[in-house]
């Protein structure tokens, strides 16, 4: 019994982190209806530029959030550099363009970081008050992160105006330029946002897996299959899709098929969601009228 | 008194497929100017062509009150902030958002925040029904409460040139009535200048004061809308009523 609340604890640990990633899946999704592939590479190198920082003598939480807004900016730029020529191309011109951005962040956090796998200390150290039973202090510290994240979006998207005007431009491009709305700088807003929930993820995972260039590529895919399995146009349900995963994944480990198939229990998880129930556990069935 | 618009040599094209042919236009300060025509004759393309939604060529010169500006080329958001509001056909609701969302969307490049909320509680007072259903999804609404939504968005951003693009389609004639009738208050009082496009002419022109004849592309005929009411042949042979 001791055990099987552990598994479930750390699965809840690490599935908030793959919510965070499905959350800026979903955020790039809502807007342009691309999966963007490259978002865990881009979270790795935002991760390093946090790394480079603590190393350079900055405290941690000015490291922190001098990084997102670093990645807001970067993913701004990657959009209206190399993703606004492109607006109008087909969905595999866009894929084809994921992948080589993918490449490139992967390849540039080798070339400028190295390949050496790194430890990257967590903000909440182990004796502090946040450390309980079923919970290390890291895990609770980063899940109040990432709700965190999660309520200042809802506000964002719910209370501000330029929030607003971001789900009118997703939801309807045409009508929105009639009400005046910029709507490619708002796809842009959307990849700052991402890049900026991608490097909190990074910054939240890196103490668990260690640092290095691939360090996010098997957390992408239990962020896509998070995101797939609540739904990937709806925030709050990809959060728990994420949950989901990985107390799945952590039982499944424990008890069914052994930790070396874990990965596989995401492969599953997007296979089946896509053959048997497309738009996820709370997403919204897409009627098109042809 | 000046022209809001002056129009000269607009062509229109979806891709290589050319919809108007170097057609003339002028629309006078205050007033309501209507384009009929029958299906395809490219009348919401002529709307469409205002806004900057289809590619063209030619002239719109918007003539505000701070001068002249060429609106060929601009930006369809540039074309909307220098004041015209466009109710698009099938009206271009947001569904997925509350009516109060809709209708503040239509403020979105306004920064008079006062006035924003004095227009909003206007809106809510010129049609009540949409009061009642503020909170409620846009796409929940039936089809006369949703063309009542898309023009009072289309106000909110104050516009000097509202483009209407057929607010009477699939309407109850009842409901056809009571939005033309504030269509004609929104004129008199606000004095919103107004380029209707409609398929229902004897209501365009007991509305208009002046009217434009479309056919397959090019101006047909024009004149003040009384004119052309009272004038039988144009009405037997291009009307239809």
């Amino acid at each position: 019994m001791e055990a099987l609340l552990y598994q479930i604890s750390s699965g809840l640990a690490n599935g908030i982190i793959y919510g965070s990633v499905a959350l800026a899946l979903v955020m790039i999704y809502q807007s342009t209806h691309h999966i963007n592939f490259a978002q865990g590479e881009m979270a790795t190198f935002s991760t390093f530029i946090a790394w480079a920082l603590i190393q350079a003598g900055w405290p941690y939480w000015m490291a922190f959030f001098f990084t997102i807004a670093v990645s807001f900016v970067g993913g701004l730029v990657v959009q209206r550099l190399i993703l606004r020529p492109i607006e109008k191309a087909p969905v595999l011109t866009n894929v084809i363009v994921f992948i080589g951005l993918l490449l490139i962040f992967n390849a540039l956090s080798g070339w400028f970081f190295d390949h050496t796998i790194k430890a990257f200390d967590s903000p909440f150290p182990e004796d502090s008050i946040l450390s309980t039973k079923y919970f290390s202090a890291h895990q609770f510290g980063s899940a109040a992160v990432l709700l965190l994240v999660l309520f200042g979006l809802f506000a964002f998207f719910k209370f501000t105006s330029i929030g607003l005007a971001m789900r009118a431009a997703a939801q309807n491009p045409d009508s929105a330029r009639l009400v005046g709305i910029r709507v490619s700088w708002m796809l842009g807003l959307g990849w700052g946002l991402a890049a900026a929930i991608g490097a909190v993820a990074g910054m939240m995972v890196a103490p668990i897996v260690f640092l290095d260039p691939n360090m996010m590529a098997g957390i992408l895919l239990y962020g896509f299959a998070a995101a797939l399995l609540g739904g990937i146009d709806n925030p709050p349900a990809a959060v728990f899709g994420g949950l989901v995963v990985g107390v799945l994944e952590n039982l499944l480990g424990a008890y069914v098929i052994g930790t070396e198939l874990k990965l596989t229990v995401a492969l599953v998880l997007i296979v089946g969601t896509l053959t048997l129930r497309p738009a996820g556990l709370f997403g919204k069935k897409l009627v098109t009228r042809v | 008194m000046a022209n809001l618009l002056d129009v000269k040599k607009l062509s229109a094209f979806y891709g290589a497929t050319q919809v108007l042919f170097d057609i003339d236009f002028h629309l006078e300060s205050g007033h309501i100017t209507t384009i009929l025509g029958a299906n395809g004759a490219g009348k919401t393309t002529t709307l469409r062509a205002l806004c900057q939604i289809v590619r063209t060529t030619g002239s719109i010169e918007f003539n505000d009150t701070g001068g002249t500006v060429q609106l060929v080329g601009k930006a369809t958001e540039t074309v909307v902030r220098l004041g015209v509001g466009h109710v698009p056909d099938g009206r271009g609701t947001f569904t997925a958002l509350s009516v109060d969302e809709n209708l503040r969307l239509g403020a979105y490049v306004r920064k008079d925040r006062a006035e924003v909320a004095r227009d909003l509680d206007k809106a809510y007072a010129r049609f009540p029904r949409l009061a009642e259903r503020r909170g409620q999804q846009a796409g929940t609404l039936s089809g006369g409460e949703q063309q009542m939504l898309a023009i009072s968005r289309a106000l909110m951003l104050r516009p000097k040139l509202l483009l209407l693009d057929e607010p009477s389609f699939g309407l109850a004639p009842l409901i056809v009535a009571e939005i033309f009738r504030i269509m004609r208050t929104i004129n008199q009082e606000d004095g919103v200048s107004m380029l209707l496009v409609e398929q229902n002419a004897g209501l365009a022109l007991d509305l208009a004061h002046y009217a434009y004849l479309l056919e397959t592309g090019t101006v047909a005929l024009s004149g003040p809308s009384k004119a052309i009411k009272s004038d039988e042949s144009v009405r037997r042979s291009y009307l239809g009523y």
